[in-house]
């Protein structure tokens, strides 16, 4: 078991707002980590940084034992890391087929294909609906077109914004069951979730955030019976 | 009253042409392109020049044209507009009037303020005769040239990946570029096309409207881009129904009502329907989810 993601030291400034102070994790091969903590404590600036959206000042984020510093957003998605960005994000005036489409740009109309077969397996819903224009599905359905959409560049490396935001807690559940299947199937998982007893029910080791830094790490379990965590994020 | 009508579809197809460049390049880069007027101009004088100075035949005259606006259409949007990216729209709007002015006085430089006729290419053409009178073939061949754009730029958004790439990023940068889709490319492609098509629509207007200025492109410009937001702006069939309403209510009101206040009456109508429907004839709000 690898390491696949590692990043080192990130530091990442809004203009003179210094968002995240040298943040360091790690995730492993075959792993679910997730990224724990309360609105505004950086999570999603990190996954973003990582997802080269945004540019850390300093900091290194190896993929692979490559240095992904300098390689633009664009680029990142064809060495194998997919982001599936906060607020779905799903091309609303596109049909579903073409927002999976879109989700496989960078490799070829076979490879495409292939993985779209797939994609309809894990979401039997995508696949009744794939000519229908996105802005018309329901939250959920986005969300689930979203995630496949991200699948289809058949990434080693999910990274996932926030996918139970806005949801009913009946689809959150599914939503959650999906991500678990998603890592059987080989995908590697790294989960920003504000819903932090879910996050730790699913994934195998978490680090919790706080204004810009880490100031826990460890198996999600353990995690997630200690009183701290507890307190601050489970609701006591 | 059939001439009337005749004469206002094709000069509404030529509209039509030139509110594409309008529509796409806003629906990409949310900028109105206020020098595509302009380039318009550009691609008129390098037709005339390629006919009257090198001897060129028409067609290869009008490939000319489109090969120097596309290559300009990049230029400008490389040099000007790509910088300020991330600036305010206002910004980019001054930019935009800016290069309209810096490609109007280039013009001047070059070609002076003298009138240039430009040459009839459709002559050995023979018109279609209908009931009464004859349609000349520079309308049949606008007409039937701003069909044809039509269904390629549909076929080209709706079906190839670069096309649809080009919806994605009008939709959402930072979604498209997670996709790994270029978007400074795709981008660049979009003020290619847009540029390539004002070019044909320069010469299909000087062919109809036969003298040349570096003022030429403006007051076409300004009406395809009324067209454009009349249909919807960021819509291409919006721009094609906007530019040939635009087209024909301009020649009736030329015919029926007064020669001098048919721009006046063109811009009315924009203004009702703008206060009825907001959004344009075929535009669509935006609507999200969360």
């Amino acid at each position: 078991m690898g390491t696949m993601l590692k990043v080192e030291d990130l530091q990442v400034y809004y203009g003179s707002i210094h968002a995240i102070k040298g943040v360091s994790f790690e995730v492993n091969e075959g792993e679910i980590v997730t990224l724990i903590g309360a609105n505004g404590a950086g999570k999603s600036t990190t996954l973003n940084t990582v997802g080269g959206l945004l540019k850390a000042r300093s900091g290194r984020i190896m993929f692979e034992d490559k240095d992904l510093h300098g390689v633009p957003a664009n680029k990142v998605v064809a060495e194998g890391m997919a982001l599936c960005p906060e607020g779905r994000r799903v091309f609303q005036h596109m049909t579903v087929l073409e927002n999976l489409e879109m989700g496989a740009f960078t490799r070829s109309n076979a490879e495409a294909e292939e993985t779209l077969e797939h994609v309809y397996e894990l979401f039997p819903r995508l696949k009744e609906r794939y000519r229908q224009v996105a802005g018309t599905l329901s939250g959920g359905e986005q969300q689930m077109l979203a995630m496949g959409r991200a699948l289809m560049s058949r990434p080693k490396l999910m990274m996932l914004d926030e996918p139970s935001m806005g949801l009913a807690p009946i689809l959150v559940q599914q939503i959650f069951d999906i991500i678990v299947d998603m890592n059987k199937q080989g995908t590697t998982i790294l989960l920003v979730e504000q819903n932090a007893q879910m996050a730790l029910s699913v994934a195998n080791r978490a680090y919790v955030l706080e204004t810009g830094r880490i100031t826990m790490s460890g198996d999600a379990k353990e995690l997630a019976a200690s009183e701290e965590v507890k307190k601050a994020y489970l609701g006591g | 009253m059939l001439a009337n009508l005749i004469n206002g579809i094709s000069l509404g197809s030529v509209y039509a042409i030139i509110a594409l460049g309008y529509t796409m390049v806003y629906g990409i880069a949310k900028m109105l392109n206020f020098a595509h007027g302009d380039v318009i101009m550009v691609g008129g004088y390098i037709a005339f020049c390629s006919i009257m100075y090198l001897g060129w035949p028409p067609a290869l005259a009008v490939i000319a044209a489109m090969v120097v606006c596309t290559v300009l259409g990049i230029v400008i949007e490389r040099l000007a507009y790509k910088p300020l990216r991330n600036a305010t729209s206002l910004a980019v709007l001054i930019t935009a009037i800016g290069v309209s002015y810096f490609l109007q006085n280039v013009a001047l430089l070059i070609w002076s303020a003298n009138t240039k006729v430009f040459p009839n290419i459709f002559e050995k053409l023979p018109g279609i005769p209908l009931g009464d009178t004859t349609i000349a073939p520079v309308n049949v061949i606008t007409v039937l040239a701003n069909i044809v754009i039509m269904i390629v730029l549909t076929l080209f958004t709706t079906k190839t990946k670069m096309g649809k790439a080009m919806r994605a990023v009008s939709e959402d940068k930072g979604a498209a570029t997670l996709m790994g889709i270029n978007v400074n490319r795709t981008i660049s492609l979009t003020f290619a096309i847009g540029s390539g098509l004002a070019a044909i629509a320069g010469v299909l207007l000087c062919t109809a409207y036969p003298t040349l200025m570096p003022t030429t492109g403006a007051m076409p410009g300004i009406k395809a881009f009324t067209a454009a937001v009349f249909g919807g702006i960021g819509s291409i069939p919006g721009a094609m129904l906007g530019g040939i309403l635009l087209g024909v209510i301009e020649i009736f009101g030329k015919a029926y009502i007064s020669t001098q206040l048919s721009d006046a009456i063109v811009f009315a109508v924009l203004i009702i329907v703008l206060l009825v429907k907001p959004t344009g004839l075929l535009g669509h709000k935006v609507h999200e989810k969360v």
